[in-house]
Order: structure tokens, then sequence, then C-alpha cells
């Protein structure tokens, strides 16, 4: 460890804490200006003049944005300010492609069921999610007592959807539960559930996990009965895959554990042992289960059966219409997509925003992992850094999944697009986990506390500044 | 913890990465192929609601976009649909294109890249881009001709005229009856469209058949000109004598060669330039038999025959067949067995005759300009093959009037103009009825139309079916409208 900490004690000793509230709110200016200038284009596209409704749109959109920047203003002064801009620019391009979208639909059937202004109640929800994270979570750590709590609660909610009668199965994944007229993925929520139970049970058995085990063609491999908790976490990603049809879910969850593993462990060892799990795992369910053959056939071929392919066909015509500079906006035809509100979202800005606002997108989205990556690397206490790791590796899993599946770079898992999907659980569950990461920023970039001089004798695990 | 971090931004950067290169390989290197994919309906639509650009003839549209005030923007319409239906083809948001509408697309559509230029000021514009025009070499008069020449025919006719310029191959006119409206396809209605599809393409109906280029027939006695222009240029002459009479007794077979009408031709010596004029079998037969197949089918391909030199209409080659014996090569040398012609094939051998033997490639799009009328490409009137010398070519044609001022071809005279011209009967089986073909060119001494006339089947009984009686008119028609323009 001792290696590490001099590391560590390097970097913090060359940050100078800043607030930087006002950089986060003029790139928050920005991320408005793009966010209702999309939805402004969206109305000039398709019916040749500025929506009606800019108004109250737009100053819903501003209001929303300046609770959450005054809510960070107030509550995590010190937190990273970039990331609000990120979620804020990218929530609001997603609002104006559902809007877009439902006007294109409206256009085929004026029956069709609209989605944008539930989706802006949503994310009024969702914002509202957010500020209170901040003011419930007030230090990251405390999290940490709930570590198995979380643990089943994240276990709880990626089984709800089995239980019969709450669970219902949606286009083929049985990843939702219904309340009511309320559905809901528990997915989403779990996702943050689990990455805080693996951070507080990783803080906690890691020197076990890292230490033990026995050298073999050069690899450290772990004892057997450490082997334990990542087979079972492999069990259960297996089971999400196989029962709920979700390939999405099960790969994020698992991956997420591996990648915790092997932080919390310093030992790549963890990575080979998950590869290699996962890739039988891939293999066994691809050679037992026919859905995950068609997942992989859609892949590689897609065209060999346009009828059963026709989601990722469209998709894929979409992505090739746009070209490079993009339809514009209201001028393409994302609607002829399935779901193109959803998890082909990514498709539809390809479409109308071209290879070069797509680009632009996942670029935002590297920006908020490298954001929460960096958060975990000058983060002074373990559990935080493996929560900001658990919950930026999340976010880059997750988007890696569903876009790469709506391109077609790997087979087609069904996961929303954070923020930019439609869908209430997904944009709460998101918001929230930014709501996290903001925290545990704030936690790692303000003024260290006072404290009295070292001792020589000290816990070398307690840096002090100069 | 730091170490296992910093590679996993790695590790985030390599995932990012590949989803950055994978949609520029999707949406730029996969793009053109994705949008060629049949079936991709945003393609369709765009290319259906674009501003094609229009199709002229004699400087007037016959067809255009018109704006359609629904979500594709622009419809196509046509003027005289019936008319020119054959040569403009059709665009249709759910059938594809044919004929012009189909071989001149990207220009009509605006994504030729001669028009690049053009599309660059669009988009800078930000104006729709809009399609070049396409000027067909038509003559409206002699289209006209043609088109009611087919339609005075009594009852359910079905026939098809081709007229060419000799001198350089342009189609002055092309008609085929029945015809169809290619607005019926063109509308956005897609129950409509699919209705009128239906009916176009019921079996039987063949309403969109193009008889002129696409269909091919047995050319019968007018192939007698092919036959005679192998004599002519294997030593005989329009006086050489050849061989009359009545009958005509096949080798190798118990099949006899007979005339039409039992005729005897005029006597059992008679000249060439005679067997032509009272359209000869036995002579003909005779000189195929003397001549030989290979000699035949040489001089056919030199016509154009088992060839494709037109891909801007529906095409399909004409036929001369192969390896064929000797009694084959006799019905061949008198347009019968399996020789098979379409009326444009007929109109080219008229016309290689009329331009001193030099055959022109056949083309039907005169002109192409760019939306703001500056003119992108002219038809260069090409010679496919040099089929005969000048001098066997003037010898036919001398034959060729002698047919129509003392033959066969009488019906197609006009008044102070000295017409050369062939007719032909043919039988192609016993239960059905001759089809009748006349083919002409006009002045002999200064061709300017050629003409080639089929009636498939009309209302008229068996025994009054002649070529003469029945094309000739309207090869005159046609003649008479291009040279009064």
């Amino acid at each position: 460890m001792s290696m590490i900490t001099a590391a560590q004690g390097r970097f913090v000793s060359t940050f100078v804490p800043r607030k930087r509230r006002g950089v986060e709110l003029m790139l928050l200016v920005l991320a408005l200006i793009l966010g209702v200038g999309a939805y402004a284009l969206v109305g000039i596209g398709t019916e040749g003049k500025v929506p009606t409704d800019i108004v109250g749109y737009g100053s819903g959109l501003v209001v929303l944005a300046l609770v959450a920047h005054v809510a960070v203003r107030v509550k995590a002064p010190y937190a990273d300010p970039v990331l609000l801009p990120c979620v804020v620019a990218l929530n609001g391009l997603g609002l104006a492609m559902i809007r877009r979208i439902d006007i294109g639909r409206l256009a085929q059937d004026p029956q069709s069921h609209t989605y944008a202004t539930q989706q802006l109640i949503w994310t009024a929800i969702s914002v509202l999610g957010f500020v209170l994270t901040l003011v419930v979570v007030r230090d990251h750590r405390r999290l940490q007592a709930f570590t198995f709590t979380m643990g089943l609660a994240g276990v709880v909610l990626l089984l709800l959807p089995l239980v019969p009668l709450l669970g219902v199965n949606i286009n083929g994944a049985r990843i939702w539960i219904s309340l009511g007229s309320l559905s809901f993925q528990p997915g989403e929520v779990a996702k943050i559930c689990l990455a805080i139970f693996f951070a507080g049970y990783l803080v906690v058995k890691r020197d076990a996990l890292a230490l033990a085990g026995r050298r073999f063609a050069g690899i450290d491999l772990p004892r057997g009965r450490d082997l334990g908790p990542i087979v079972l976490m492999w069990l259960i990603s297996l089971g999400i895959l196989v029962f709920e049809d979700d390939l999405g879910s099960s790969l994020l969850f698992f991956g997420l554990f591996v990648v915790l593993l092997y932080v919390a462990t310093e030992r790549a060892s963890w990575l080979v042992v998950g590869v290699v799990l996962f890739a039988a795992g891939a293999y066994f369910s691809y050679l037992a289960f026919a859905h995950v053959q068609t997942r992989v056939q859609g892949w590689l071929h897609p065209f060999s059966n346009p009828d059963l392919y026709y989601q990722i066909i469209q998709g894929q015509y979409g992505l090739a219409w746009g070209g490079i500079l993009g339809r514009g906006w209201g001028q393409g035809s994302p609607q002829l997509t399935p779901f193109a509100w959803s998890d082909f979202i990514g498709d539809s800005l390809g479409e109308e925003l071209g290879l070069t606002g797509l680009m632009a997108i996942i670029v935002i989205y590297g920006l908020i992992v490298e954001r929460g990556l960096r958060t975990a690397l000058i983060c002074r206490d373990p559990f935080g850094k493996l929560l900001a790791v658990g919950l930026a590796m999340a976010m880059a899993l997750q988007v890696f999944v569903v876009l790469g599946g709506v391109t077609n770079l790997i087979p087609l898992t069904g996961l929303t697009t954070p923020f930019l999907s439609y869908g209430g659980s997904s944009l709460l569950a998101n918001w929230a986990m930014v709501a996290l990461i903001l925290r545990v920023s704030n936690h790692a970039r303000q003024p260290m506390p006072d404290l009295s001089p070292p001792r020589a004798d000290d816990d070398t695990q307690v840096i002090g500044r100069r | 913890m730091n170490k296992p971090i910093r590679i996993l931004a790695v590790f985030c950067l390599v995932l990012f990465a590949l989803l950055l290169f994978n949609i520029n390989y999707v949406q730029v290197l996969q793009a053109q192929s994705l949008n060629d994919h049949a079936g991709n309906k945003r393609v369709q639509d765009a290319e259906c609601s674009r501003q094609r650009g229009p199709i002229l003839v004699d400087g007037r549209t016959v067809a255009k976009s018109v704006p359609s005030h629904d979500r594709l923007h622009f419809v196509r319409h046509y003027d005289h649909p019936l008319l020119y239906a054959q040569a403009t083809g059709f665009f249709s948001c759910y059938y594809g294109t044919r004929a012009v509408e189909n071989s001149e697309n990207s220009i009509l559509s605006g994504s030729d890249p001669r028009l690049f230029v053009n599309r660059i000021v669009d988009l800078v514009g930000n104006n729709e881009p809009q399609g070049g025009s396409v000027l067909l070499t038509l003559d409206s008069k002699a289209q006209a001709a043609a088109w009611h020449g087919l339609q005075a025919l009594p009852g359910q006719t079905r026939g098809a005229v081709a007229a060419l310029d000799p001198r350089t191959g342009a189609i002055l006119a092309l008609a085929s009856t029945p015809s169809y409206d290619p607005n019926l396809l063109a509308t956005h209605d897609f129950t409509k469209a699919q209705a009128a599809w239906k009916r176009l393409t019921a079996h039987g109906a063949d309403r969109m058949l193009d008889r002129a280029t696409q269909q091919i027939y047995p050319p019968g006695s007018t192939f007698k000109l092919v036959t005679a222009a192998t004599a002519l240029s294997n030593g005989y002459t329009p006086n050489s004598i050849v061989k009359g009479g009545a009958s005509l007794p096949l080798p190798q077979s118990t099949a006899v060669l007979h005339n039409e009408n039992g005729s005897n031709c005029g006597g059992n010596q008679i000249t060439l330039t005679q067997a032509l004029v009272v359209s000869c079998n036995v002579s003909f037969g005779d000189l195929g038999l003397s001549l030989g197949a290979k000699r035949l089918q040489a001089q056919a391909e030199r016509f154009g025959f088992n060839q494709t030199y037109l891909n801007q209409l529906p095409f399909s080659p004409s036929v001369f067949p192969t390896n064929i014996d000797e009694p084959q090569t006799a019905l061949s040398a008198i347009g019968q067995y399996d020789v098979a012609a379409s009326p444009l094939q007929m109109a080219m051998v008229a016309a290689g005759i009329a331009n001193g033997g030099a055959v022109m490639k056949p083309y039907i799009v005169d002109e192409v300009r760019s939306p703001d009328l500056a003119v992108l490409q002219r038809a260069q009137p090409e010679v496919l093959h040099q089929a005969v010398s000048a001098q066997v070519a003037g010898e036919l044609t001398q034959m060729m009037v002698a047919v129509v001022t003392s033959g066969t071809g009488t019906p197609a005279q006009i008044p102070g103009v000295e017409v050369a011209g062939k007719t032909g009967t043919a039988n192609s089986s016993a239960s059905r009825s001759p089809y009748a073909w006349m083919v002409t060119f006009a002045p002999a001494n200064d061709p300017q139309v050629a003409v080639a006339v089929l009636i498939e089947r009309t209302g008229v009984s068996r025994a009054d079916i002649t070529g003469g009686g029945l094309a000739g008119p309207v090869a005159k028609a046609v003649m008479e409208a291009v040279l009064n323009r």
C-alpha cells in the first residue's frame, strides 16, 4: 500500500481546492442553449416554425437546471463542475429527440402515444431525486453502513420482475414491474444499490482477496474459498440472462463486480477469472438458449431475416441516412425505427445529427465517465474510491452496451441510453448516480479538515496536506 | 487503488474509441451500401419526395414533378400519358422506375455527379436539391402519327411503331399499343397504385410491355432485306438471276417451301429485284441455302441482331439463331423459324440501308441539362456497324423503291416523295393471325426517316391481313409527319 499512498500523496499535494461553481453555471448555460435550441429546431424542422410551447418548455428546463445547480452550490460546493452540465445537455437533447419522434409518429398515426411531456415530468422528478440525494446523503461514507442492506435491496430489485403478477414482459425482456398503471424498471435502481454494496463489501474484503492465493503460470490465482462471491455474482448474472432475457443488465452487473474486484485488490487475476467466467457463461447460453442465438444472428447477419431484425436494420438505415452531417432536426425519419425514443435513441440522434452529433454525444458520455474516474482517483477514502469507480464504470459499461448494440458493434441488448432514452426509472436512477458521484467528488475536492500534525507512527492511510 | 483506476480509464477510452470507430464505419464507409439496400424506406421516401427534373419532347414537358400537398411534397405527373408512356416510363414510390425515368434517374433525381456543384449550392442555400431535365429525341408529330395510326386500326389492336433518323440513330417515334397511364403508378396512394399495378401487369394484358423495343417477333418477309444484303455483298447484283417458281423442296427433309397465295413469283428464273418486289419465298429460301447460315448470321449481326445496343429503354436483343441446319437456314432466310426481331431492330435494318450501309446506334436521350439549364450532355451519334457497303446500300434502296412503286408496298407511297420499303406477313402458327410488318424509309435519295411498323393482332379477318395493307398506312403517316415538319 505504501507505494500507492505515495502516489496519492503526490497527487493531492498539487491539488488546490476550488469551488468552480461559476464554471459550472457557464457550462450549464451552454448545455441549456443546446437543449432548448434543439427543441426550437425540432419545431422548425418539422412544422416550419418555432414551437409555440418553447417558452414554457425552455423555462421549465432552465428552472430544473438552476435548481440542480443551486443544490450543488449549497450542498456540494466543491463538487466537479463538468458533470452537471454534461447531464443537462444530454437530458435536453433526449427531450428534443423524444419530442421530434412524437411528431413523426403523430404524422403517421394521429392516435399514437406521445412521450415528450411525460419525459419532461420525469426530468422534474429526477432533478428532485438528484437534490434529495445530495440533501439526504451528506457524506457518502455513511452509505457504507448500509452495505448489506443495499446488497439485499439490489438482488431483490433485480429479481422482482420474476415475481408473478408483479413482473411484466415488455418487448421480450422480463425486466419490468407493474404497479397499477405505472411500470418500472427496477434494474436501473439496482445498479446504484449494487455499486454501493460492491464498494462496501470489497473495502472490507479486499485484503483477504488480494493477499491469499497461489501463483500459477505467472498469474496470482485467488484461493478457492475466495471465489465464492464472484461465482455467486456470476450465477445471478446468468440468472438474469436466462430468466429475464436481459443480456444488457447481466453483462453490466457482472462487469461492474469484476471491475471493482480488480480495483479493490489490484490483482489483474480477477479480471482474468471474470473474463473467463463471462466468456464461458456467454458461450454456454449461446448454445443453450434460442433467444441468445437470435441476438447474435441479428448482430452478424441482420439481413438474413429482415422481418425478425427489422429494428436493427432500420437503425442501421437511420445511421446511414444521417451520414456525416445528419439530416438535421426534424428532417430525418427516426420514427421508422421501432422504439426510436427509448433503446434506439442513439440511432435517432445519429440520423438527425449525423456522425458528427453522435460522436459529440459519445464524447459527452466519455467526459462523464472520465470525471467519475477522476473523482475516484483524488478521493481519499477507499470506500469513496470504489463507489466512484463503480458508478462511473456502470455508466461506461451501460453506454457501451447500449450504443454498441444499436450501432451493431456488439449484439443488441435491452438497456436504456442514460439521460437520453425515454423512461422514468432510468432517468431517476442516472440522476441519482450523478448526485452520488458529485457527493464523493465534493468530499474529494474540498479542503482537508484541519488535522493535528501527523505523528511519526501514525497510520499511513491518513494523509495530511502540507 | 489508483493504478487499476488509471488502467480502467484507459479501458474506458478503448470502449469509447470502439464506439466512435464503429459509427464512423457505419455512417461513412457502410452508408452507401445501406442506402442502396432494396426496401430502405428512408431512401425511397426521399427519392419519392424529390422535385425531379422534367422530361421534354420538342421543348414541351411530358413528365414533371408537381406539388402534392402531402408528406412527400411532390408527385410525378405525365401529360399525354398513353402517348409517351413507353418512352418516359413511370416513376413510382412503390414500384420503382422504368424506361427513361429509370435510365436517366441520376440526372432527373439530381444525384448525378455532374450535378455536384448544384447540390453544393442547394446545400449552402438550404434549398431542396432539384433534378436536371432530359430532352428526348422523339418528334411529337411523328409520335402522334404513330400512336393515332395504331389506334385507328379496328378492334383491340396490339402493335408497335419505331421510327429512326437514319443519319443519327435518334428515335423519332416509339409507340406501342395497348399503352398505359404512368400517372396511375405515380400516385402516392398505395392502395390505388397497387390496384393499378395489378391491373397493368395482369397476365395476358401486358399493357406495360414496350412492343417496339422489348418484344421480338418473327420478322417474316421484312427479313428478306437482310438476306438480299447478304447476297449483294457476296457477288450478286440486283439483276442476278435467282430461282423462282412456286415451290422449293427443302434438303434433308420432306418439307416444301411455298410462296404466299401459291404464286410462282413471275417465272422460274427471275431477277433478285423481282424476287424482292414480289417477296418470293422460293427465291430467298434458295438464296439462303446457297449463301449459308454463317453468312446470313454475320450479316444479321452487322445490322444489330444478337446484340444489346440500347440501355435507355427496356430492351430485348433480336435473335438470329446459331448452329442451324439447311432447312432451318432456308426458313431463316425468309424471316421464319427462330428468327425474331423487335420493331426497333427492323427500323435499324431500314435505317442502315438508308444511311449508306452505316447502322447508327439508336438513342432516345437527346440532351441532358442541369436545373439551371446548362447543357451537361448532348447525344453523340455513333456508328454501330457498317452493315453493307455504300454501293450495296444503294442497290438495296433501288430494289426497295421498286417494292413501294410496283410491289407489295404500294400503300406506303407518298405523292412527290420517293419511298423505299418492304412488307412482311409472318405466319407464326396456324392458330393465330399472322404478324403484319412494314419497313420503310424516305425520301429514298436523301433519307430522313426510317420506320418499322408491326401489327401483332387487330380486328381484321385473317385473309385480309397483309403487311402492306395494315402496316403500310401507319408507316406512311409517320414518314409524312417527319417530312412535313
